[in-house]
């Protein structure tokens, strides 16, 4: 596979995203530079174990990894998982734009023939 | 087109999709009820759906195919699991094998879909949640190829004119 670097416009897409304020502060950190959990306690001003929680959060949708270094855990960012989902709803997307289209057209056709109701298309054809 | 927001959350792994039509709640509920309705918007354009099923009650379960350029065919289902005429519609779409049962192996979206008065229109929302990154991959991979197929034929056009 392929592994591109970021465009920042990837990266703002990707992080508009994602709700959390500190989650994507904790995410853009990493990125940068793989850090340690009590590090971005101090960072965020919160408890080890809050953050703690922000990461395993992270974690699971694969947008950070921990690495043991010692005593400490340190927690990088995942460039690859992020582009992969964005590229992924991005398609999703095009598929949700395709269905409005054809929506409309459809609307659009019940406008000018009113009478077509839900029959099946043999029955519509009959006498 | 009146598409008035997108937004993606790959941590979430949902995507959000609002648009809005010229026509009241209730025809707009039609092409999600009217199983002739929904087959022809429902599969991409070079993926026709036939709808061979659809019970549009809570519990029911909707069967359909698409078929593919080559003729090839790729079934699914639904199964329906809120529904609030004319305003909200939840269901689980997935595929399916040859003969028509749900293939448990693949990835299941969840789908929720909210109708409500916009001026003279509607704006549709409808909210995909999918389980994981892989399965995402999966779903889109019929897409994409579509959306290539289709940026290309813009290409073309562009470049014939």
């Amino acid at each position: 596979m392929v592994v591109r670097e970021l465009s920042p416009d990837e990266v703002d897409r990707i992080f508009h995203g994602l709700a959390d304020a500190t989650r994507r502060d904790i995410v853009e950190q990493v990125l940068r530079e793989a850090q340690s959990i009590s590090t971005l306690a101090r960072r965020y001003e919160m408890s080890f174990a809050a953050v703690q929680k922000h990461v395993a959060v992270l974690e699971r949708a694969a947008l950070v990894t921990k690495q043991r270094r010692g005593r400490e855990q340190l927690v990088h960012g995942n460039p690859e998982a992020l582009q992969r989902a964005a590229r992924l709803l991005e398609d999703y997307e095009r598929i949700w734009r395709h269905r409005v289209r054809a929506i409309e057209d459809i609307l659009a056709e019940d406008v000018s023939s009113p009478d077509i109701r839900t029959q099946d298309p043999e029955e519509r054809t009959g006498p | 087109m009146t598409v008035i927001d997108v937004r993606k959350d790959p941590q979430a792994l949902t995507l959000t999709f609002v648009a809005e039509f010229e026509a009241p709640v209730e025809r707009v509920w039609e092409v999600w009820a009217d199983p002739r309705r929904l087959e022809r918007w429902w599969g991409p354009p070079t993926w026709p759906a036939t709808f061979v099923e659809h019970q549009f009650v809570v519990g029911g379960r909707s069967r359909y195919y698409m078929t593919g350029p080559e003729g090839e065919k790729a079934g699914g289902w639904w199964v329906i699991t809120a529904i609030d005429e004319p305003h909200r519609l939840e269901f689980d779409d997935g595929f399916a094998g040859e003969d028509g049962e749900p293939n448990t192996a693949m990835p299941t979206t969840h789908a929720v879909v909210t109708l409500e008065a916009a001026g003279s229109g509607t704006r549709m929302t409808t909210v995909s949640t999918f389980t994981s990154l892989e399965d995402l991959e999966r779903l889109t991979a019929m897409g994409m190829e579509e959306g290539m197929r289709e940026a290309m034929g813009q290409i073309d056009a562009v470049l014939a004119g």
